[in-house]
């Protein structure tokens, strides 16, 4: 056979040779059907590697084209409200001013005071699973526990933030001397959105823990450390960059948020002068008043929000992922 | 001295590893809150009548949540039929191609994708779908669909690439085209993975509110359309659980038990496949 | 006359059921190198762990028997004091990469609080670091991370790390394994300054170390304490046929 003259998928039925046993036409038509059936499946195995690679490139395709949806319909807002749209502090589209600043101080502040109140106990179930129990009954109750938290939906968050954390933050806030206790708020979103959050740091911690080298943790014993001592001094400088990471991992969720947050936060897009006020965030703001807008630059202010969102939540899920990445490769 | 600073620090040491765990379980309150909270407002509220009736106007009593429950089915239904064909599609293709640009790309938009926020993904839903088409569950289900796919993608990856590669080159050296070689030998094997990120990213999606804002609405009727618009479990709990009527609270405590149920339930399912179906290597 | 500063008697370690140390009676004296040899898995690195109480921290693993320092029982005193009278080197070098080399000379210090003057803490460090013949490489890069050095020099490092507490013996597991063989011979060197002031343990799996820097041998076998004399004697004309087969090669 030469085969000089067959490439890959070049194969041609008069370059084939069949190789025949014996003559008899029963023979002869089921090596036939043989090659055809080859040639059927290296068209479909051709068939399938395409459609492989045009799936792969559809998820470029789909962020691409949100991307561009979000920056195309932004453009209009971008045009008649310019650059000081994002500091502007007041919202009032029934007169034509839109503002951007009550929603960024809104979010910012409610996502940061929650990843402040969710990173002590993140870094507690994280040291707790990572270095004082990682296997047993207990701990796998403990972590099969955290990561319900992460499983149960938003929108039932808010619905018992509503119900039953809202009256709390409200006699909270009573007993504090608020102007006006009302319950919903800056506080109460925090709250309800620190316990959300608390899953992503604590597992991301966890497995940056354990892959602290023992031989490390066992010199600082051999020098007479207690175990206490070689969390602090060995175990959390080691894994400093992933517990970072996994608190960035936390923040991005808390930005993102929008059901839990929409229900308690009260819709009043003002700025908030303390955390007992009602105020809104991005992601709430584009829930409540997307609907309802008319005007196209109405919209397209919304739109605009939402391509903010897109680009903060996205730069600090990449920042984590590459500490992550350098990390594990270490 | 020496031995009194020693004490010192083994107090130190209990006494960390008391802080530790006192936070550590300390994150489960809430979450028990949260369940017997719903679970007992809930459970009351499952009859019959419940499942199969629709919400009554204000101030009627009765009612139950059967359009949002047959809305979230055939949502969640469809959403599922779109993306996982082409979740697993693009999860082999990673698995197969390690290296190269457009791997490289598709493994970063992947990872971009799922941290979108998701009122994000439903508005540029709105104008890729509603804007034409006009509000229809389909529309939601392909919202949910994009929401999805990250998840089925990056656990079909993980799991194939735990394969070892002899078990695809048993394959070709019997002489086997490469779609079978995945849909005979790989994909059958790596079946419990597979199925649990699919599972995941079901329960994932079937609580989510905000894409469907945008795209299905809400239906205070029974419809079994899918080009129209359609109620959800998340919609309805969503609108009635600001509402002062007590009826329509009471739905939303009913339909919030449904819902985290489901949830639960998926979950539960996933660890137990994952922990069943453990093909040793 | 040597004096003892450590006794085992009746010294048993498990890891749950696996009866790994199996009975073993020993006195080691002060002031010498002591090495302890035998096949892999033989229990050799267990028992050396078992001294500096490095073993309990595995879950499951267990031990009983009597070992003592100066007549004291190890077990009946916190880990933490037996950790200082007993220091320890590892196989692998394991500086703390994310301190200086001069913090990590100290890091004992710092570890188990123990507050020194700026003064005394330089004149550890340059002491313990001439000690292991390290002083005049590094004494112009204290205040750089260990990364640098070589293989030999970390392990040099960590010896320092363990003679700045001021033990009275130090315990080595297989310290050169992982080193070059020019490496090896400076650590190899150090062992004979060093049992001027310190008593020292060194497990090893390379015959020829221990005939090289040790006046006393312990083979261990399968658990046991097979037979633990004068290097030169049993090297020479051991008595048991088991030691007799392992240093002729008939097993490794």
């Amino acid at each position: 056979m030469d085969t000089s003259s067959v490439k890959n998928s070049a194969i041609t039925r008069s370059e084939l040779p069949l190789r025949v046993i014996n003559s008899t036409p029963e023979a002869i038509a089921k090596a036939k059907s043989r090659v055809r059936r080859s040639f059927r499946q290296i068209r479909t195995e051709t068939v399938f590697r395409q459609s492989l690679i045009i799936m792969g490139g559809f998820m470029v395709v789909l962020v691409l084209g949100i991307l561009l949806t979000l920056i195309v319909k932004s453009v209009p807002s971008i045009k008649s409200l310019g650059i000081k749209y994002l500091w502007s502090g007041t919202w009032d589209p029934v007169h034509d001013i839109y503002g951007a600043a009550p929603f960024l101080v809104g979010t910012l502040v409610t996502s940061f005071l929650a990843l402040i109140i969710s990173i002590p106990f993140s870094l507690a179930v994280a040291i707790f699973l990572g270095e004082y129990y990682p296997k047993g009954w207990l701990p796998n109750f403990l972590k099969n526990a955290v990561e319900l938290i992460a499983a149960v939906p938003s929108v039932i968050y808010g619905f018992w933030a509503v119900a039953v954390l809202v009256p709390i933050v409200r006699s909270l806030e009573t007993h504090l001397g608020a102007r006006q206790p009302i319950g919903n708020g800056i506080l109460a979103s925090s709250l309800i959105l620190a316990v959300m959050v608390i899953p992503y740091a604590a597992s991301l911690g966890r497995s940056m823990i354990q892959l602290t080298p023992s031989v490390l943790k066992e010199a600082a014993y051999g020098l007479g450390a207690t175990r206490w001592e070689v969390i602090r001094s060995v175990i959390l400088p080691y894994t400093k960059s992933g517990l970072f990471a996994g608190i960035l991992l936390s923040l991005g969720r808390a930005l993102g948020e929008t059901m839990a947050v929409t229900m308690v936060i009260g819709n009043t897009s003002k700025m908030p002068s303390s955390i007992f006020d009602l105020g809104n965030t991005m992601a709430s703001v584009i829930a409540n008043e997307f609907v309802e807008a008319d005007k196209p630059v109405y919209v397209s202010a919304l739109m605009e929000l939402g391509l903010v969102l897109f680009l903060v939540t996205v730069v600090i899920n990449m920042i984590g992922k590459k500490i992550i990445d350098r990390f594990t490769n270490d | 001295m020496e031995i009194r600073s020693v004490k010192y620090r083994i107090g130190k040491n209990y006494g960390f590893k008391a802080l530790v765990m006192i936070f550590a379980f300390a994150c489960v309150i809430p979450l028990l809150f949260i369940l017997f909270f719903i679970v007992s407002k809930g459970i009351t509220q499952i009859n019959w009548h419940f499942l199969t009736k629709v919400p009554k106007p204000v101030g009627e009593p009765g009612g139950g949540i059967a359009n949002a429950l047959v809305g979230s089915i055939l949502i969640v239904v469809i959403a599922a039929v779109i993306a996982i064909p082409i979740g697993i599609l693009g999860g082999i293709y990673l698995s197969e191609n390690r290296k190269g640009r457009l791997p490289y790309w598709s493994r970063i938009c992947t990872d971009v994708l799922q941290g979108v926020p998701s009122i994000v993904i439903g508005i540029v839903a709105y104008f890729w779908i509603v804007k034409p088409f006009g509000f229809s569950a389909l529309s939601g289900s392909i919202a949910l669909a994009i929401m999805m796919l990250p998840i089925v993608v990056r656990s079909t990856e993980e799991t194939l690439k735990l394969l070892p590669s002899s078990l695809q080159e048993a394959g070709f050296a019997l002489g086997m085209p490469f779609h079978r070689v995945i849909f005979k030998i790989i994909i059958p094997v790596g079946t419990s993975g597979i199925l649990s990120g699919v599972m995941l990213a079901v329960a994932r999606i079937s609580g989510e509110t905000a894409p469907l804002l945008f795209t299905a609405l809400g239906n205070n009727y029974l419809s079994w359309n899918i080009f129209g618009t359609m109620h959800s479990l998340p919609k309805l709990i969503y609108d009635y659980s600001t509402s002062a009527y007590d009826e329509w609270k009471n739905l939303a405590w009913g339909a919030s038990f449904v819902l985290l149920l489901w949830v639960l339930l998926l979950n539960l399912l996933t660890k137990l496949i994952t922990r069943k179906w453990k093909v040793q290597l | 006359m040597e004096s003892t500063i450590i006794k085992s008697r009746n010294f048993n370690a498990s890891f749950g059921t696996n009866h790994v140390v199996k009975n073993v009676n020993i006195d080691i004296p002060r002031n010498k190198v002591i090495a302890v040899m035998g096949p892999s898995g033989c229990g050799k690195t267990t028992y050396l762990r078992c001294i500096n109480r490095l073993h309990e921290l595995i879950p499951g693993a267990t031990s009983s028997g009597e070992m003592t320092i100066n007549d004291e029982n190890i077990y009946q005193m916190h880990p933490i004091f037996v950790r200082l009278k007993i220091g320890m080197v590892f196989q692998r070098p394991n500086p703390f990469p994310n301190l200086s080399i001069y913090d990590n000379v100290i890091a004992g210090y710092k570890l188990n609080g123990i507050k020194v003057p700026k003064a005394e803490r330089d004149r550890i460090v340059e002491f313990s670091l001439t000690r292991v013949a390290l002083w005049n490489e590094v004494k112009d890069s204290l205040n750089k991370k260990g990364s640098f050095l070589s293989g030999g020099q970390q392990q040099r490092l960590c010896i320092a790390r363990a003679v700045a507490m001021e033990p009275e013996v130090l315990l080595f597991d297989e310290p050169t394994s992982a080193l070059d063989p020019i490496s090896t011979s400076t650590v190899e060197e150090l062992f004979h300054e060093l049992k001027t002031n310190y008593t020292l343990i060194i497990v090893t799996h390379n015959m020829q170390q221990a005939a090289r820097v040790s006046d006393k041998t312990a083979f261990f076998y399968l658990g046991e304490l097979v037979e633990y004399d004068e290097t030169k004697i049993m090297f020479t004309n051991p008595k048991d046929s088991r030691t007799q087969n392992y240093i002729t090669g008939r097993f490794s």
